[in-house]
């Protein structure tokens, strides 16, 4: 079940390059404001204003059907030119709506299968089957009636694509960054050193967990409160996994509460395995690491009841955090803890700044796992990254670049450049310009 | 004094707190606001949409938010009102349904020529975090086959030919934080380019400006966003103004006023300490 | 098997989920693994909550220090799913005006909405609320001018306090056109949609390249700590 849930959760991994690809693209708009000042014109004549409401309003003009691109054929996208009795500045509005017909072929008569409000140009039907041909009619409508109907001048037959091109541009960046993770996993593997450089907040959780140890009291660690989906868990279970290791060795107590049962399972199973390792089994407590509850502020009044009782000397919180960060991290502090956060939660990163120790901000929390272990070819993966950042810094100065040559010189050959970037390879415009 | 500050009681501070919020509060002070750019923005994005539009109102908040979120999802559910937009609510938070009630609470008791079910539909809660999204973008039914009294789809007017969130003309959400905004940027807005407007807390607004313009049509950041949108709100729709409800972020900006120049002391406070400290050699 | 096992059902789900992004003819497995995603997140509760019943029953045939705070939490465990399960003081509707079990659990004067409307609300609405006092101490301790860089935070900070309140816009009645911008609401805009925004640009990039990164290496086998102990 773990399994299937941070395979759901680590799947996303795509929809964050994706966004990247977005934020790219708006970082060069910004730049650019030519661009964004595309405006589309309505297609208004409003050379008749004296339409009489009794009457029913004018045809629309030019109905077309075409197969939606880029899905399994179940799509059909119907677009027309309003009518001209459609006007905004007519006082007593003569179009209320457009209905749009269907007919299969084989079928004799029209269905209605849609209705859209006026001012509306297009109209999406997804109840199509693929290899049928299908037909369409629009019809105006208004106080005084219905207008005649306009048909498609042709049949429209739905397809299926195999591979949605709008992404292409996507899966290539996705295999380019993917691709050399992997290549330099396997560069890893094969035993070239890899170098890595210091992080202050991963060295300070030595010293965390053995000034708690001469203390004698416990280290707290709270893995954020979200569920294992939640790639930042993942990476907070791995730096537990260290605090584990070093609790066992030093022999101080650790103390989990979860916001999440399948996190407290997950935490379980790895707090095991470190005091395993260290050879210290039997000071394994599972009943340290225990669920409270789903509810945010329910668990921080758990959580930080509990730092006000205990006292722990040592508090982590690692993984993705929201408004009790904090709450927590102030408690913390009150109790004299000496506090190590780690959060790709960009909103909460400034409070963890001002009342932690050290925090791990952002990719440096990711990074843990492959600095905690030593592992070459986890090692290989944090390299594989940099390439991705390589890709990202040149797509952003080739971008900045191309911007700013439209705004000092408008050739055709920059404007085009600038155009096929923004949308094609950051938008959803295909390989071909 | 300098001892009495550098081992300032942090008790000492939270009065100090509690006295900037409540003042104001009792003092029932109000300000006119001054729309921001951003705010405008949002504002127009429900406007200027023709009339009996789809808006998808994604209400992702909780009673803990309630007080920095709700004015701002109320003025959304009255402006579409006011515009006779179609409006879907839905939440991804647990704590989420009674929230939308209030809403539809609001609907019934200032819109009551709006009819559920033809005006305005509660879709409730669902659970999976962002995966109803996805789900309900490509096929609603997958998700959500009933609404929040189990009454069925296609029994109902406004859902009975509606097929996903693709359909809607503007997704309005309101969002506390995960699942939320950034989960409806990824999931629909971008993947599907469909125009999205955006209210926050205060702490996300930050995270959440980068997606302004292209992936959010506007932005509104906490109690100022919402105060400034209920000013837009009250300038567009007069009535308004005899009601006291549609002006509750308008009345939260007096303690937010008072509390930041209480904020500000604290951190001018803390440098003096830090100063005095330095010269005499403590820190 | 207890590692390898989850571990190929991880990859084998992950990657379906990202080949549904790009093969239209894959949508549909996309969307069968998150309404399974789905199934098994609600399943999770019960798990949840049989945990909390357990820990909190030893602590308290325990008598360990605290206890009361355990039974508190139990009695208030066991009353909120009673009431919501058995829709204690729910009135029948005028759908099934014979049968109140056909009415919403959180109708509107059901005992369940009572307790959220006046325990549940009130109390998350104090916690977060917690967070003006907790950001007032931290100010308090934490903003100090000890570097060239903490001076440019504090102004920042300054600007944006006094921006977000109507004395922030004050200042644009007083000044020139010309001098508008410095008014503290426009500062406050020009910080935010700025130097804000490029900064958490970046951060928001390499946060995106460290999921993308980490998630592969789960999908890969590369990271299994969050398998736990267990043979290969």
């Amino acid at each position: 079940m773990q399994s299937l849930i941070v395979a759901h959760g680590v799947a996303d991994f795509r929809s964050e390059i994706s966004d990247l690809r977005l934020l790219i693209s708006d970082l060069r708009s910004q730049i650019s404001a030519l661009w964004l000042g595309l405006v589309v014109g309505l297609v208004l004549c409003g050379s008749d204003h004296l339409a009489v409401a009794q009457e029913p309003p004018r045809s629309v003009v030019d109905v077309t059907a075409t197969d939606h691109p880029n899905d399994v054929g179940t799509t059909i996208d119907v677009s027309w030119t309003l009518s001209p009795d459609d006007d905004l500045n007519i006082e007593s509005p003569v179009v209320s709506a457009y209905h749009v017909l269907r007919k299969q072929d084989g079928d004799v008569d029209f269905v209605k299968i849609g209705e859209v409000p006026s001012q509306t140009e297009t109209f999406t039907d997804q109840g199509v089957q693929r290899k049928r041909a299908y037909r369409y009619q629009v019809v105006t409508v208004g106080p005084g009636g219905e207008s005649t109907p306009v048909e498609t001048n042709e049949t429209v037959t739905p397809i299926m694509e195999w591979f949605r091109t709008d992404r292409g541009w996507l899966a290539v960046i996705v295999l380019v960054i993917c691709g050399a993770v992997v290549a330099f996993i396997a560069i890893a593997k094969s035993g070239r050193e890899l170098y890595i450089r210091k992080i202050p907040g991963l060295e300070a959780v030595d010293e965390a967990v053995g000034r708690a140890t001469e203390m004698g009291r416990a280290c707290l660690f709270v893995p954020g409160i979200q569920d294992i989906n939640d790639i930042q868990t993942v990476a907070g279970i791995t730096v537990l996994s260290r605090v584990a290791s070093l609790t066992a060795e030093y022999g101080a107590r650790l103390e989990v509460p979860t916001a999440r049962s399948l996190v407290m399972t997950t935490a379980r199973e790895t707090v095991e395995a470190s005091y395993l390792a260290e050879g210290r089994p039997d000071a394994y407590r599972e009943d340290d690491i225990y669920y409270l509850t789903d509810e945010q502020f329910g668990y921080v009044a758990a959580v930080t009841g509990t730092m006000t009782r205990e006292k722990p000397a040592a508090c982590f919180y690692m993984g993705a955090f929201f408004a009790e960060s904090l709450i927590l991290a102030e408690t913390g502090n009150a109790v004299g803890a000496i506090q190590v956060a780690g959060t790709a939660q960009p909103s909460q990163l400034p409070f963890f700044v001002a009342a932690c120790d050290y925090t791990l901000i952002g990719e440096e929390f990711f990074a843990a796992s492959a600095y905690l272990s030593g592992e070459p070819v986890q090692l290989g993966s944090l390299r594989g990254q940099d390439v991705g950042k390589l890709l990202v810094a040149a797509l952003l100065l080739i971008g900045c670049g191309a911007a700013t040559w439209v705004e000092v010189n408008s050739s055709p050959t920059a404007v085009s450049v600038m155009t096929y970037l923004q949308n094609n390879v950051l938008g959803s415009g295909g390989f071909l310009p | 004094m300098y001892e009495f500050l550098k081992n300032l009681d942090r008790r000492w501070i939270f009065l100090l707190i509690l006295l900037a919020v409540a003042i104001p509060i009792l003092g029932e002070w109000q300000f006119p606001e001054k729309p921001s750019p951003m705010v405008q923005s949002v504002f127009d994005a429900i406007e200027n949409l023709p009339a009996g539009s789809d808006i998808w109102m994604a209400y992702d908040y909780d009673p803990g938010s309630q007080g920095e979120l709700h004015p701002m999802a109320l003025a959304f559910t009255r402006q579409c009102a006011f515009k006779r937009h179609k409006m879907y609510f839905m939440t991804l938070w647990p704590q989420g349904p009674p929230m939308i009630q209030k809403n539809i609470e609001l609907l019934i008791k200032e819109f009551p020529d709006l009819e559920y079910g033809v005006d305005y539909v509660n879709l409730g809660y669902r659970p999976g975090y962002e995966g109803p999204i996805k789900l309900a973008v490509i096929d609603l039914r997958k998700t959500i086959a009933a609404d929040v009294d189990g009454k069925s789809l296609d029994d109902l007017p406004m859902t009975r030919d509606f097929k996903n969130i693709q359909e809607v003309d503007l997704i309005v959400n309101v969002s506390a934080g995960y699942p939320g905004t950034k989960e409806w940027v990824l999931y629909a807005s971008t993947s599907y380019n469909i125009p999205t407007v955006a209210g926050c807390t205060g702490v996300q607004a930050p995270y959440l400006y980068p997606y302004v313009p292209q992936q959010l049509d506007g932005l509104l950041g906490a109690i100022k966003g919402a105060a400034e949108y209920e000013f837009l709100l009250l300038e567009a729709y007069p009535s308004l103004r005899e009601n006291p409800k549609a002006q509750e972020a308008l009345r939260r900006m007096g303690p937010q006023l008072l509390a930041h120049l209480v904020l500000i002391g604290l951190i001018v406070a803390g440098n003096v300490i830090y100063f005095v400290g330095r010269s005499r050699g403590d820190v | 098997m207890k590692r390898t096992v989850p571990m190929v059902i991880a990859a084998v789900t992950g990657f379906v989920l990202i080949v549904s992004y790009f093969i239209p003819l894959t949508e549909e497995w996309g969307s069968i693994a998150m309404q399974w995603f789905n199934v098994l997140a609600a399943i999770a509760f019960v798990l949840g909550g049989s945990n909390l019943m357990r820990m909190n029953l030893q602590k308290i045939s325990d008598r360990r220090p605290g206890w009361g705070y355990a039974a508190v939490t139990l009695i208030a465990f066991l009353v909120t799913l009673c009431v919501g399960l058995l829709k204690v003081g729910v009135q029948p509707t005028e759908s099934f005006p014979t049968n109140a079990w056909a009415a919403p659990y959180n109708q509107e004067g059901s005992f369940l909405w009572w307790l959220y409307e006046y325990m549940y609300k009130p109390l998350q609405a104090t916690m977060f609320a917690l967070l003006a006092f907790f950001i007032a101490s931290a100010a308090f301790r934490a903003f100090r001018a000890k570097n060239p860089e903490s001076i440019a935070l504090l102004a920042t900070a300054f600007i944006v306090l006094m921006g977000r309140t109507y004395v922030g816009g004050l200042m644009r009645d007083v000044l020139p056109a010309s001098l508008e911008w410095l008014s503290f609401d426009s500062m406050t805009n020009y910080i935010m949609s700025v130097f804000n925004l490029a900064g958490m640009r970046a951060i928001t990039i390499g946060i995106a390249l460290g999921v993308a990164s980490t998630s592969l290496k789960v999908l890969l086998g590369v990271d299994r700590s969050y398998l736990g102990a267990g043979d290969e």
